[in-house]
């Protein structure tokens, strides 16, 4: 069954080429052994810099294109509901298309970005007048980079290691998932069309009428 | 069975702390411009040790190697030579050899980059100008030094007057070792009351001249006096 629309997709990959390409040129200019290795700073700062305007522009081309599809994606991502408060807090509560952590995840990748992209050209116009000049720019950018590449570390993992969670990574390629894989991560999910036969839904986990009652027991 | 069950009218509504989570991220970011240099000078010191101990893997030691030609130049003791000429009674030029038998000295201080990173208590060991111009005896015309670097087109200026501050000094050794190539070996300028630009790396020659120029990053815009805290936008 289909995950994620083509722009989503798109949206997704964009911006995750963008942060490799920016992440090695960034890394030249800042590890001391690298900058010594390449030492063509100015060059390697004018292509880290474009590179940066270039992945901003397509990022915003995307959102301009897919507009309308997107918005509803944000409105996903928006909500929390009491299942995502709970299971932020460890508890396994039926989750929709996105769970609560890949709700987080999508909403601080792209305060992220916009931060990034403050900060980069703040540094950039910076060099060139002193009314765009702030003692911490550079800290919140390499700052940025670290809590990015935490948040990376994290992703990649259950995108790609994580046995429960790494089928994920088809419905970001290719677009859909096996519907039983659906019923058992994202039962709240149920897109129109899709009928959830019930010898595919799992064992244990998926137990609408328990949980709901479970929580009302809780209230 | 003591609890009725819950149905769509008693869920409650979802709550937008998506746009909320967002919004905090960015002013917080945001905001960082203000507070973010004190908050990580604060937490540098109290994880110093384990950032000591991450140095080989991330720059922890707070540098950034900036150049601006292509390559690193070069130091070959063998053909190395400091020049101290222009306005002077006797232009000399020393080996390194010649420059590391004059009164060696050390001191411990900051290094703040125009850019906003510093790098504290840096351990630096050298000479003083003053026993290096000593040497070739300066007019009492020349008003100001031209301190040129093996790194073409790079050069900058100091009046007489900084060049005398008690803290400046043409180091060889940093943090105990010979300074590294990346550092400007196999001698730099340092002046701890003005931002890295001014403290040339890779030196080659000093000039005695009349007054002060325009060195390669003022040039670019950047403050002639390139005093830490009250230049270039900052402090003022």
């Amino acid at each position: 069954m289909k995950r994620f629309s083509a722009m989503e997709r798109l949206l997704h990959w964009v911006n995750a080429a963008g942060f490799f390409f920016l992440l090695v040129t960034g890394l030249i200019l800042y590890l001391p052994s690298l900058s010594v290795l390449v030492s063509r700073r100015q060059t390697v700062q004018g292509i880290h810099f474009w590179g940066g305007v270039g992945w901003l522009a397509t990022l915003a081309a995307v959102l301009v294109l897919g507009a309308r599809r997107l918005l509803a994606t944000a409105r996903e991502l928006d909500s929390f509901d009491r299942d995502d408060l709970l299971w932020l807090r460890g508890r396994k509560t039926p989750q929709g298309r996105f769970n609560a952590g890949q709700k987080v995840n999508a909403v601080l990748t792209a305060a992220f970005t916009v931060l990034f992209g403050v900060s980069g050209l703040l540094l950039w116009f910076g060099e060139q007048d002193t009314r765009f000049r702030f003692a911490s720019t550079v800290i919140l950018h390499d700052g940025l980079m670290y809590f990015a590449l935490l948040l990376l570390v994290g992703h990649l993992y259950l995108a790609l290691i994580h046995p429960a969670t790494r089928h994920a990574l088809r419905g970001m390629t290719l677009g859909d998932v096996r519907v039983e894989w659906a019923a058992r991560h994202h039962p709240k999910w149920e897109p129109e069309g899709v009928r959830i036969d019930a010898r595919t839904r799992p064992r244990a986990r998926w137990r609408p009428q328990l949980a709901d009652a479970d929580r009302s027991r809780r209230r | 069975m003591d609890s009725p069950p819950a149905t769509e009218e008693h869920a409650p509504e979802p709550r937008r702390y998506g746009r909320k989570l967002f919004l905090a991220t960015v002013v917080g970011g945001v905001s960082s411009l203000y507070w973010g240099k004190a908050a990580w000078d604060h937490v540098t010191g109290v994880v110093s040790p384990v950032a000591s101990a991450l140095a080989p893997i991330i720059p922890t030691g707070g540098w950034r190697i900036y150049t601006i030609s292509g390559h690193l130049p070069g130091f070959d003791p063998a053909t190395w030579r400091l020049t101290v000429g222009g306005l002077v009674e006797k232009p000399t030029s020393l080996t390194y050899d010649e420059l590391r038998a004059l009164p060696r000295v050390e001191q411990v201080s900051d290094f703040h980059c125009v850019t906003g990173w510093s790098v504290n208590n840096v351990h630096w060991a050298g000479v003083r100008m003053h026993d290096v111009l000593a040497q070739a005896r300066p007019h009492a015309s020349g008003h100001a030094l031209r301190f040129v670097s093996m790194e073409t087109p790079y050069v900058d200026y100091l009046t007489m007057r900084q060049a005398s501050l008690h803290d400046v000094m043409l180091a060889y050794e940093m943090d105990g070792k010979p300074l590294a190539r990346e550092h400007g070996a196999p001698v730099r300028l340092v002046i701890p009351e003005m931002y890295g630009y001014k403290n040339v790396k890779w030196l080659q020659g000093i000039e005695v001249v009349p007054q002060l120029e325009t060195g390669y990053w003022e040039e670019l815009g950047y403050d002639t006096d390139a005093w830490v805290g009250r230049s270039n936008g900052y402090g003022t």
